[in-house]
Parts: C-alpha cells; sequence; structure tokens
C-alpha cells in the first residue's frame, strides 16, 4: 500500500503532462471535426485579416518619398569603394567619355590567379597555394572570370564592411548586458532567421536595382556571425589576462584593444570566415537585385532552363566558395612561429616577402595587360566550355531513365507529399496555437508559452495560414528526411575514425556551398515542384544532422564509457544506454540546425515553384511590394523561431537533467 | 582574534622596517546593498548576521600590516577568500568596506589615473595561469607594461632583456608563450611583472599550476631573486610547506576571516586555533623551530657547543645528539641566554609533547 502509494506520489508530473496532452489533441480533434459549425477555428476568417502587410507599405512608402535624400547619399558614399572594386577587378578604369576615353585596365586574371596561389602558401603551405590558385585558374579556364570577379569584389568590400560594423556592435554588446539581453541578441536572432529573400524588397525599395542594394543586403545578412564571435571571443578570454592588464596599468582602450582582442583573436577570426562564406551566399542570391556575378549566371540559366550553363556558373561558386572558405580558415588557425634566432627583419620586403612579390606580379601583369591581351582577358582559345557535355548526360538520363525518375517522383507526391500537406493544411489554426502554446508552457513556462502562441497567431491573422503551414509541411518532411538520412551517417561515423575521415571533407565542402547550387543538380533530374525541393533542403540540411551526432557521441566522456563497460555493459548497451543517452542533447540541438536550415532552403526553392510563403516572397519581390514580402518574410522567420525556442528548451531541461 | 592581533603586534613591534601595504577592517561581500549593510553596522557583522542578509563575504575584517621588504605569504584553502583579499590590496576588486593604505594613503580614494600611475611604476603581479598575451612574443610580453607606459621601443626591449637574463630565459626571446614549458612560462610571468621596477609585488598562486618538482625548483629561484631584489611581497598560497619555505610572516586564512598571522615559527609553536593546528601538524617542526623556542634556563651542567637563538633545530640536531650534552644558546654579544638539552632535541625529533613546553 504504501509503496504504490509513494510510487503515484513520485509519477504525478509526467502522468499529468500526458493526460493533458490526450486532452488538448481531443479538443483540436473535436475542433476540426466540427468544422461545419465553427468554421473560424480551423480557417482564419477573411474578413478579421489583420492588414500588416498594407501599413508595412504604407510605411516604406513614406520612408522612400521623405527620405529619399538619405537613400541617395548612402548609395553616394556606398558606391565609391564598390566601383573602385569592380572596376579594379572585373570592369575596367575609364576617365573621359568617348571614343577619346583613357582607359585603365583591370587587373590582369594572370596576376590574380598568382597572387591567389601565393596567399594561399602563405597562409597554408604549398598545398593550399595550389587548392586556391587551382580554384582561381579553374575559373578563368572556364570562362567564368568577369562574372566570378564582380562576386569578388561586392564581398571585398562587403566583408571589411560586416566585420568593423560587427566587431562594434560586439564590444558594445559585451560592455552592455542590458543592451545585449534587450536589443542585439533578439535582432540577431530576428536577421538570421529572416529569409535572405526577404531583406532584397525593402533593399530594392529604398536602393532600387543595383549593386549598391545587394551589398547592403548582403552586409545586413553577414554581419551576425562577426557580433556573437565578438561577444563570444571577448567573454572567453581568462579572467587573469584582464587583471593582468589592470595590474599594467591599462587604460580601458589600451585594454580593450591591445590586450582582449588579440587574446581573442582565434575566435574572431572564425567570425571573419563565418562572415565571408554568408557573404558569398548572400552576394549570390542577391543577384536578384541586381549584384550581378555568377548568381545572375545561374538565375538566367535557370530562368531560362539552360541546366549545362546553370552547371557552369554553379561550378564556378563552388570553386569561389572553396577557395575563399579554406583560405579564411588557414589564415584563422595559422599562428605565429618563434624561432631562436629571430628579430624583426627591417624592411617591408623582408618582412612581407609573399605580399610583395603578389604585388609585383599584379602590377606587372597588369601592365603587360595593356600590350598583350591574353594578359587582360583570358584568351577563348584557352577556355573551356562544359555546357554541352552536362546538357547531353542530363538527356541521356532523362530519356534512359526517365520513366523510373518519374515513377518515384509520382510516388512520392502522391503518396507522401500529398496527403501530408492536405493534413498540414487543413490543420485549425486555433488547435496550433493552442498546442504549440501548451507545448512551451511544459518546457519552459508562461512567458515561452505566450512567446510561442502570440507567434503563430501572427501567422494566421495576417491571412498567411494556408502559406505558413505549406511551409512547415515541406519543411519538416525535409528536415525529417535530413535527420533520418544524418543521424545513422553521424553514428556510423562516431564509431568509425576511418569512415569519419571520409565524411568529414564532404560535409565540410556541403556546408561551404551556396544554398543555389543545391538546386541546380535536382532541377536537371526532377524539374520544378516540391520533390525537388525537398531533395535540395535535404542534401543542404543533412550537414548538421551529422556534425552534432559525430560530436555529441564522441564527447561523451571515455571515464563514462569504461565505467560501463566494468559494469559489464554489452557494447550494445554500452552505446543505447550510456552514448546516445548522454549525446541526446547535442543530437537534437543538430535536429534544431537542421530544421532552421531547411527552412531557409525552402524558401530558396520558391525559384523552382513551390507554393509556400517562400513563393509570397519571391512573387513579392518581382513586384517589389515590400509589406507583401515582409509579412510572409516575417511569418518565416517565426516559424524559425518558434521551432528554434522549443527545441532549445527541451535541450536546456534535457541538460539540466544530465547534469 | 584580539589574541593573534596582540600576538602579531608585539612580533612587529620590534620590526624597524616601515609598513608598505596595510589592511584596516577590510570587508568584501557580495549581494544586493552589501554596502550600505555593513556602514550601517559599522564596519562590524557576525557571520549569522551576514547569512541572515542573503550576503556572501568573501572577506571578513581583515586588519594586517605588510612591513617593506617582507615575504608576506596569505595561506588558505580554495574558497577562503586568500585570492580576493589580495586582490582588494591592488584594488582588482572593489573592498565593500574598510581601508587599504600604500604607505599610510588610502588606494581607495584615490582617482582612477591616479591608480592606474600606481600600477604602471610601483605594483607588479604574478598570476597561477600565467596570463601571458597569447599573440605576443617572449620579449614583447614582457616589454608589455613598459610599451603601454609609451616607452619607446629600443628603451623598453632593453629593460626587457635585462629581466630575460635574470630568469634565465635568454635564447627564448622570441619564442610565443604556447611554445614554452609551463616553469618557462611563469619565468616570463615573472619577469614580465618585474620589468617595471615595482616596489609591491603581488604573486597569486604563482607556482600552483606547476607539477612538484618544477615548483621547487622556481620556490628556490624566487628566493635567489629576493636575495637581489629586496622587494615587499604578497605572495598567495594553499600549500602550507611552500609558505614554510618561504616566509617570513604567514597569515592564515578561513571563510574570509585572518585567523592568525605569525612567523611560520609562531604558527608551530602557537597555532590559535584547532584549524591553525590540523596545518601545522605535519610540519617538519625542527626546520621551523629555533633554538629560542626550545631553551630553557641553563643549570651549570657542561655545554658541549653553542647555538645562535634563531638557529632551527635540525641544524644542530645531529651535532647535539652526538655530543650527548647540552648547546648554550648564545646572543650577539656572546652572553648564554640559556641551553637546549640533547633529550628536548630528541623529543621533538620523535614528535613527543613536552608537559609546560
Amino acid at each position: 500500500m504504501t509503496v504504490t502509494a509513494r510510487a503515484s506520489r513520485a509519477r504525478p508530473p509526467i502522468q499529468r503532462w500526458l493526460v493533458i496532452w490526450v486532452l488538448a489533441l481531443a479538443v483540436v480533434l473535436v475542433v476540426f471535426l466540427l468544422q461545419e459549425r465553427l468554421p473560424w477555428a480551423v480557417n482564419y476568417p477573411a474578413e478579421a485579416v489583420v492588414p500588416v502587410a498594407d501599413w508595412v507599405s504604407a510605411l516604406m512608402g513614406w520612408i522612400k518619398s521623405n527620405l529619399s535624400w538619405l537613400t541617395r547619399s548612402i548609395t553616394a558614399v556606398l558606391s565609391v569603394p564598390l566601383d573602385f572594386a569592380l572596376n579594379l577587378l572585373a570592369k575596367n578604369f575609364k576617365f573621359g567619355h568617348g571614343a577619346d576615353a583613357f582607359v585603365l585596365p583591370r587587373l590582369s586574371w594572370v596576376g590574380v590567379c598568382a597572387a591567389a596561389f601565393l596567399a594561399g602558401y602563405s597562409a597554408g603551405g604549398r598545398k593550399l597555394g595550389m587548392l586556391v590558385g587551382g580554384c582561381f585558374l579553374y575559373i578563368a579556364l572556364f570562362g567564368q572570370w568577369t562574372s566570378a570577379m564582380l562576386t569578388l569584389a561586392l564581398i571585398s568590400i562587403a566583408v571589411p564592411f560586416c566585420i568593423l560594423t560587427g566587431l562594434f556592435a560586439g564590444i558594445w554588446a559585451w560592455r552592455k548586458p542590458r543592451a545585449e539581453r534587450l536589443v542585439v541578441s533578439p535582432a540577431l536572432d530576428l536577421m538570421q532567421t529572416i529569409p535572405t529573400f526577404a531583406y532584397l524588397i525593402p533593399m530594392l525599395l529604398l536602393f532600387g536595382n543595383s549593386p549598391v542594394s545587394a551589398m547592403i543586403a548582403t552586409a545586413i545578412f553577414a554581419t551576425p556571425p562577426m557580433v556573437r564571435a565578438t561577444m563570444l571571443g571577448l567573454s572567453r578570454v581568462p579572467l587573469e589576462i584582464g587583471e593582468f592588464s589592470d595590474m599594467a596599468g591599462c587604460t580601458a582602450r589600451q585594454k580593450l584593444w591591445r590586450v582582449l582582442l588579440p587574446s581573442a583573436r582565434p575566435t574572431l577570426m572564425v567570425g571573419v570566415n563565418q562572415v565571408i562564406m554568408l557573404a558569398l551566399n548572400m552576394v549570390i542570391i542577391a543577384s536578384m537585385i541586381g549584384a550581378g556575378g555568377l548568381g545572375y549566371d545561374v538565375l538566367l540559366a535557370l530562368r531560362a532552363l539552360k541546366v549545362g550553363e546553370a552547371m557552369e556558373a554553379g561550378l564556378a561558386i563552388v570553386a569561389l566558395a572553396i577557395a575563399l572558405d579554406r583560405l579564411s580558415q588557414a589564415i584563422a588557425h595559422k599562428q605565429a612561429k618563434g624561432n631562436v634566432h629571430g628579430s624583426a627583419s627591417p624592411g617591408f620586403w623582408r618582412r612581407y616577402p609573399n605580399l610583395t612579390l603578389a604585388i609585383v606580379i599584379l602590377v606587372v601583369t597588369t601592365l603587360l595587360g595593356v600590350f598583350v591581351p591574353a594578359f587582360a582577358a583570358v584568351p577563348k582559345a584557352i577556355t573551356f566550355t562544359t555546357a554541352p557535355l552536362w546538357k547531353a548526360a542530363v538527356n541521356w538520363v532523362t530519356i534512359n531513365f526517365f520513366d523510373i525518375i518519374e515513377a518515384f517522383r509520382v510516388a512520392l507526391i502522391l503518396n507522401v507529399l500529398n496527403p501530408l500537406r492536405a493534413f498540414c493544411e487543413g490543420f485549425p489554426w486555433l488547435g496550433a496555437v493552442f498546442l504549440l502554446g501548451l507545448a512551451g508552457y511544459q518546457l519552459s513556462g508562461l512567458r515561452l508559452a505566450a512567446l510561442v502562441a502570440g507567434l503563430t497567431a501572427f501567422c494566421a491573422i495576417t491571412g498567411l495560414w494556408e502559406k505558413t503551414m505549406a511551409t512547415v509541411y515541406l519543411c519538416g518532411i525535409s528536415a525529417f528526411i535530413a535527420c533520418l538520412i544524418g543521424i545513422p551517417i553521424g553514428l556510423a561515423a562516431a564509431r568509425s575514425d576511418r569512415f569519419e575521415k571520409i565524411v568529414t571533407p564532404v560535409i565540410d565542402t556541403l556546408q561551404v556551398l551556396p544554398s543555389f547550387c543545391f538546386i541546380i543538380p535536382v532541377v536537371m533530374l526532377f524539374r520544378v515542384g516540391d520533390v525537388t525541393a525537398m531533395i535540395a533542403t535535404v542534401a543542404f540540411a543533412v550537414v548538421p544532422a551529422i556534425r552534432y551526432t559525430n560530436h555529441g557521441i564522441r564527447q561523451v566522456p571515455p571515464a563514462l564509457i569504461e565505467a560501463a563497460k566494468v559494469s559489464g555493459c554489452t557494447p550494445r548497451q554500452t552505446f543505447f544506454r550510456v552514448q546516445l543517452a548522454l549525446a541526446l542533447p547535442e543530437i537534437m540541438l543538430g535536429v534544431n540546425q537542421t530544421i532552421l536550415m531547411a527552412l531557409a532552403m525552402i524558401i530558396i526553392c520558391a525559384m523552382v515553384g513551390t507554393r509556400d510563403l517562400g513563393q509570397e516572397v519571391f512573387i513579392a519581390l518581382s513586384k517589389a511590394d515590400s509589406g507583401r514580402g515582409i509579412v510572409a518574410g516575417l511569418a518565416i522567420a517565426f516559424i524559425g523561431i518558434v521551432a528554434d525556442r522549443l527545441f532549445n528548451a527541451w535541450t536546456a531541461k534535457a541538460r539540466a537533467r544530465l547534469g | 582574534m584580539t589574541e593573534t592581533m596582540e600576538q602579531a603586534s608585539n612580533a612587529m613591534g620590534k620590526d624597524p622596517r616601515p609598513i608598505k601595504l596595510a589592511c584596516r577592517n577590510v570587508w568584501k561581500l557580495f549581494g544586493a546593498n552589501a554596502a550600505n549593510f555593513i556602514r550601517e553596522r559599522d564596519g562590524k557583522a557576525s557571520t549569522a548576521d551576514i547569512a541572515a542578509a542573503g550576503l556572501v563575504g568573501a572577506v571578513r575584517a581583515v586588519d594586517l600590516e605588510i612591513r617593506q621588504g617582507e615575504i608576506f605569504i596569505i595561506m588558505g584553502l580554495s574558497g577562503s577568500g586568500k585570492s580576493t583579499l589580495v586582490r582588494c590590496m591592488s584594488r582588482l576588486v572593489e573592498p565593500t568596506h574598510g581601508k587599504v593604505e600604500f604607505e599610510g594613503k588610502d588606494l581607495l580614494k584615490i582617482s582612477d589615473a591616479a591608480l592606474i600611475e600606481l600600477r604602471r611604476h610601483r605594483m607588479g603581479m604574478v598570476f597561477q595561469n600565467f596570463a601571458l598575451l597569447p599573440h605576443l612574443n617572449v620579449l614583447d610580453n614582457i616589454a608589455f607594461p613598459l610599451s603601454i607606459q609609451g616607452q619607446d621601443r629600443s628603451t623598453r626591449e632593453a629593460r626587457a632583456r635585462e629581466v630575460i637574463e635574470l630568469v634565465g630565459l635568454r635564447g627564448r626571446e622570441h619564442f610565443y608563450p604556447r611554445e614554452l614549458s609551463g616553469g618557462q612560462q611563469q619565468r616570463v610571468g615573472i619577469a614580465r611583472s618585474l620589468a617595471t621596477k615595482p616596489e609591491i609585488w603581488f604573486l597569486d598562486e604563482p607556482f600552483s599550476a606547476l607539477d612538484p618538482l618544477i615548483r621547487r625548483e622556481m620556490q628556490d629561484e624566487l628566493m635567489r631573486l629576493q636575495t637581489m631584489l629586496h622587494k615587499t611581497i604578497v605572495f598567495i598560497t594553499h600549500d602550507f610547506d611552500e609558505a614554510i619555505r618561504l616566509a617570513d610572516r604567514i597569515a592564515i586564512m578561513k571563510d574570509g576571516e585572518v585567523i592568525q598571522i605569525g612567523t611560520p615559527e609562531q604558527l608551530v609553536v602557537n597555532p590559535a586555533t584547532d584549524y591553525v593546528a590540523e596545518f601545522t601538524r605535519d610540519v617538519d617542526r625542527a626546520k621551523v623551530i629555533s633554538a629560542r623556542s626550545l631553551m630553557r634556563a641553563c643549570d651549570g651542567a657542561e655545554h658541549g657547543g653553542t647555538v645562535a637563538p634563531e638557529a632551527k633545530i635540525a641544524s644542530f640536531s645531529a651535532s647535539i645528539v652526538s655530543a650527548g650534552k647540552p648547546f648554550a644558546v648564545i646572543n650577539g654579544t656572546g652572553k648564554p641566554i640559556g641551553e637546549v638539552t640533547p633529550q628536548a632535541v630528541i623529543d621533538l625529533l620523535a614528535g613527543i609533547e613536552r608537559a609546560g613546553a
């Protein structure tokens, strides 16, 4: 009697939640079944839609008409360095007009390739030099030079801007914890969850269809990791180092710039690497609002369904991405080496031999370009094109495997995608608000519940419920499949070092590729539609599932595994009861990241004809309808924030339980 | 508590050296409204009061005086408040209440600019985990405190090379901290703190992160440097053996309070509380106790030799036991002031407590 009494006293919290969940689901089911009587609870009534989109449009219109002096002066200021970079790398400097204009040539492609090799060589040795130089040479030989240099010019101006802004914002947030909590942190969350497309619309409206607006959009999108890296880096500097600087008599400024920031350099450099990669990703997408460059080539080719050309430009993006990533990572990890005899040699040439050499080569080859055309532009004779090859390959696949692919596609649509979509789109909005709020309450408390329910309700009351659920369905199924593939791969990698050695470079490469690149090969095989979107999204979002699972399993302390073995666990028991159990929070973090990445990708897949919020933004972009685009963008961001907060709350709870 | 203070001040009464640094009723309390709490109580509060107010007392009612040129060791287990106390002395941590006097001037009242000036020229500090700047090589690390004062490169590097020579790191000038062993890194830390020629030198558990052999070597190194430099040293440690090896005087801390201040010998012979006695129990007493503590009045027996009153028992135990006769204790003028018997030495070595010792 007493035993059962004690047991039931210990169990209630879980049992109570079980009962509550069963009741809640029953209520939602009843609401769904009674949709004849309660139509307003299932489909949000059209007459009650809050016209947030109109308000935003009105606001943007006001800004456009009243603040044009501001936007124009910003454009004027920013176009100076931007034009310089564009002229230097891609176009030519022209002074004067017409036939008698004096033309100063752009940097010679030979020189840039050599400089790329030298940069790689000085940062990471001969191997890296070959890789980076090879990537640039590839771009040149495959006829993508001018486009790639346009893209690079935009990045080279946007990145320093992001780094400086991010650094100062990060320092400010680090100094003022209140500002961090109330302003910086929420702003960063929003900046990173709003889909890239949604940035473009206000930029298009305010700054027009130009490289400047593309650059501003890029800067906004790529700054958050630098802010975070700065805050993290500064807070990780050992306390004693800060105390040392005080004891040495540093002023506040000396302490920050000469002690704390240099000590935080490794973390800051990780931020720089992320800024570069995000900027590349965004510059590609911003080709829709006039960035030009490689992204624009892909876009044009995709619109015309020229798969060969799209693939070529896509591969050039890949080459550029790999070169920039490996180079910036090598610089981040490079540590100065001490030497016994070392003394700072006096001359610039002696101190920076590679840099001097690169400058000399650039100047010489560029000057040569004035006389020898082969140095100025890549000669047609030595370029290749693989477009016909890709086209032939696709044709061959479609001719020979059309039936199989088509059968697979149709089966997937009919049996999986369509029923799921119908279920999601028919889900009562009130029920979703209620259930998500309940989950938030169980995981964290009233504040999370209110946040989650509020954000969900926003999607409904702005009249976007059906499109929101279409996004949730496509994102959900893609993330689910990505986890289904990624977690087992991660588990396998964690158990075998050899397998991990194979997997790591693959996921490293997948991670640096701009999202655009994933669409191209899939479109070739599956044409446009939900299936293409799903497959591209799975490929894009699988990385964090693999990475976090592997890391989670591997970080289980060896002492615990030994303890399990000593207490007589079989390998199977050790794996399931100890390693997996302890790695679960980390794995769930990976799932969370997978969902967020899937969401970002699904939106981009609007280009291949999905019918969700992404399409809403895409249409708004083509119509320059800022209200519609921003509201849809916010709805997407809110989906991401709801998923992220719920998962984080769950993980925090699980972590607290594991101690 | 008052008794130990008296004992400490008695011991210092004879000390002619000026007071370099003094703490007068220094408190550090953590929690809301801690400053008001202690001011309202006029600088006095019991453990129960502090707990009732929801505060945490890291340093409580500390009074101590450090003389110029002495090695003053603050000893305590982790969490006893010793690190917080030394940070109160250098104002890295702002004390909640009390006075910290540097040459009689209250440190807590001086301006920020004056504090920076003071730290730049007159204070030096060595840290437990070295706190070297990872992006600078040995030479630049050591020259760093000079560089922020605005000294030009050649002046500061010349000075840095001097201290590098002093700590025996020649040939390593262009290595980076991560390329050095722990002991070498701490030599850099020591050299860096000496580069500015400070008058008072704070060492916060400087050897705790090193393994025992290196630790001993570094202790010898510190003694060597001190015989050349005569700094006023405040040394933090949790290792009582280290404290005894190095200290002129030791302050023992527990729960934020200083429970006894004295020379190693005073602590061993006259522990103020059981807690102190617990620390001193395993100490090799013959190395700490001097002839003065063990002597008794001469009873006319024949003497087998003479010793100075300050001589440690260990330095003559072998000869007195083999001589089998008492040794006379002789002061500076050569007059015997008492004698030490072989039996007393044997008792001490064997750990037998004599009644009325």
